[in-house]
């Protein structure tokens, strides 16, 4: 008899245990690079153990469903109307506490010191200065209530406040044509966005949540805003802002979550 | 222009005069079948992320793997759903088979044909007539995927479907009419696999058109 297939374990979550050990070993190590480090290390491991026990032919399902995710990307990118608003509520309506979120928990929070803190600039930027907070702060502010959905599901309302996103990409001299804005943040998340939803007017380079400066378990110094696309797609603990041609995938985007994730 | 109406009417010099469901119907329904069924199993996994109300399906009855795994299904699934259930309509609605097959439909022959099924007493005798309670079932269930479709719209583009979102109560109601519709469905399916088994005849028709 030809030796069977190890059976697929019906019910096993791959990513979901390894979104699990990720979060046990985070808290344990301090060092954010070394923690970058050991959870690619996981990832990698992670990854020659799910081929291990899944049935060999998942792996053309998996491209199959990859490129029909690419391909949504597409049909979200034209059915994306630049002049289309979220809707906005009124403030007696905002989601109290409003749930906190991330790949890790709470007691992870990067603690980010305002005094150290520079905003980096890098690829089609006319000027690449690093900003600080203050410089931020001086530009016009705007303030919105919106409704935040998880790609779980969920939902809730916040009101945030900072700089109209276009504004600040046209100050640094951003080349607005180019295709992606991409994102690397203090908790080591990164994403990218798409340009068209980038200059919408409703995407905030937030500075506040509900008046006050954005406490740090909402992603202090600042978290890109945008009320047309998924919680994830919404990167907290900026420290470097790049605009690109090139597509760069995001921290969740890269595991399966579809790469325009746009509402 | 002709012709391919012929092929799709029994009753055309084309079709075997014997033949139930044409070619196209069944191949439209094994395919919208296949797409429910993906539809259904990823839904249940991408609810079980957020459970909306007290409980979470089985992850052995679910799709995906994962919350991303069972969005990437349902996002592919999604596109199988719409487009052939808009080939079955335009088939359906340009042969002149959904009002011969579906009307006319009253209260009062809903009501015979119930009490007739549930005295054991219903009639199968010409399986290429819908009872009145079947066409009812069919009919609702057309409109029913298209309420999950035009709900699944509003979870999915709730900003770009502003029309269709406030017609459905906004993001957070179309939740729940979405889940309502797939419950439905649901015990749709539940009842139509017991009916197909309790009535092979039906099942064959269904497979081999006759």
């Amino acid at each position: 008899m030809p030796p069977r297939k190890p059976p697929a374990l019906p019910g096993l979550d791959g990513p979901g245990i390894m979104r699990e050990a990720r979060k046990l070993l985070g808290a344990r190590i301090e060092q954010p690079s070394r923690r970058a480090f050991l959870q690619r290390t996981l990832s990698l491991g992670g990854l020659a153990l799910l081929s291990g026990c899944n049935l060999s032919d998942d792996d053309s399902v998996e491209r199959a469903l990859a490129a029909v995710s690419r391909f949504n990307d597409r049909v979200q990118g034209w059915l994306f109307d630049p002049g289309q608003l979220a809707p906005t509520y009124p403030e007696s309506m905002i989601t109290r506490p409003f749930p906190f979120n991330a790949y890790y928990g709470i007691e992870d929070v990067p603690r980010v010191d305002e005094a150290d803190f520079r905003l980096e600039l890098a690829g089609l930027v006319g000027d690449k200065r690093p900003w600080r907070l203050a410089q931020l702060r001086a530009m016009p502010q705007v303030d919105q209530v919106t409704r935040h959905i998880c790609v779980e599901g969920w939902s809730a309302i916040g009101k945030w406040g900072g700089v109209r996103f276009a504004d600040f990409l046209r100050q640094v001299g951003a080349d607005v044509q180019a295709r992606y804005v991409g994102f690397k943040c203090a908790d080591d998340y990164y994403t990218s966005i798409d340009m068209a939803t980038a200059l919408h007017p409703q995407t905030l380079l937030a500075l506040t949540y509900d008046g006050q400066p954005l406490p740090p378990e909402y992603g202090f110094p600042m978290k890109l805003r945008m009320p047309t696309k998924l919680g994830y797609k919404n990167p907290k603990h900026i420290q470097a802002i790049y605009v690109t041609n090139t597509f760069l995938g995001g921290y969740w985007e890269d595991q399966g979550y579809n790469w325009f994730g746009g509402s | 222009m002709a012709t391919s109406l012929h092929a799709c009417s029994q009753t055309g010099a084309t079709a075997d005069a014997r033949t139930i469901h044409p070619a196209w119907l069944r191949l439209t329904h094994w395919l919208n079948a296949l797409a429910v069924l993906v539809m259904i199993a990823s839904g249940w996994r991408i609810y079980n992320a957020s459970p909306l109300f007290g409980f979470a399906f089985p992850s052995g009855f679910t799709l995906g793997g994962w919350l991303g795994g069972a969005l990437q299904w349902h996002f592919a699934g999604m596109w199988l759903l719409v487009g052939n259930g808009l080939l079955y309509l335009a088939v359906n609605l340009a042969c002149g088979r959904l009002p011969r097959r579906f009307l006319p439909l009253s209260p009062r022959s809903i009501a015979a044909d119930a009490g007739a099924a549930l005295r054991g007493r219903l009639s199968h005798a010409d399986p290429g007539q819908y009872n009145a309670v079947q066409r009812l079932a069919y009919l609702f269930v057309m409109l029913d995927i298209a309420v999950l479709v035009l709900s699944g719209l509003v979870l999915w583009k709730s900003v770009q479907f502003e029309t269709l979102r406030v017609l459905l109560g906004g993001y957070e109601t179309a939740r729940r009419v979405h889940f309502l519709a797939m419950a439905l469905l649901a015990a749709f399916v539940a009842v139509h696999v017991l009916m197909a088994a309790l009535v092979p005849r039906t099942l064959l028709a269904m497979i081999k058109g006759k």
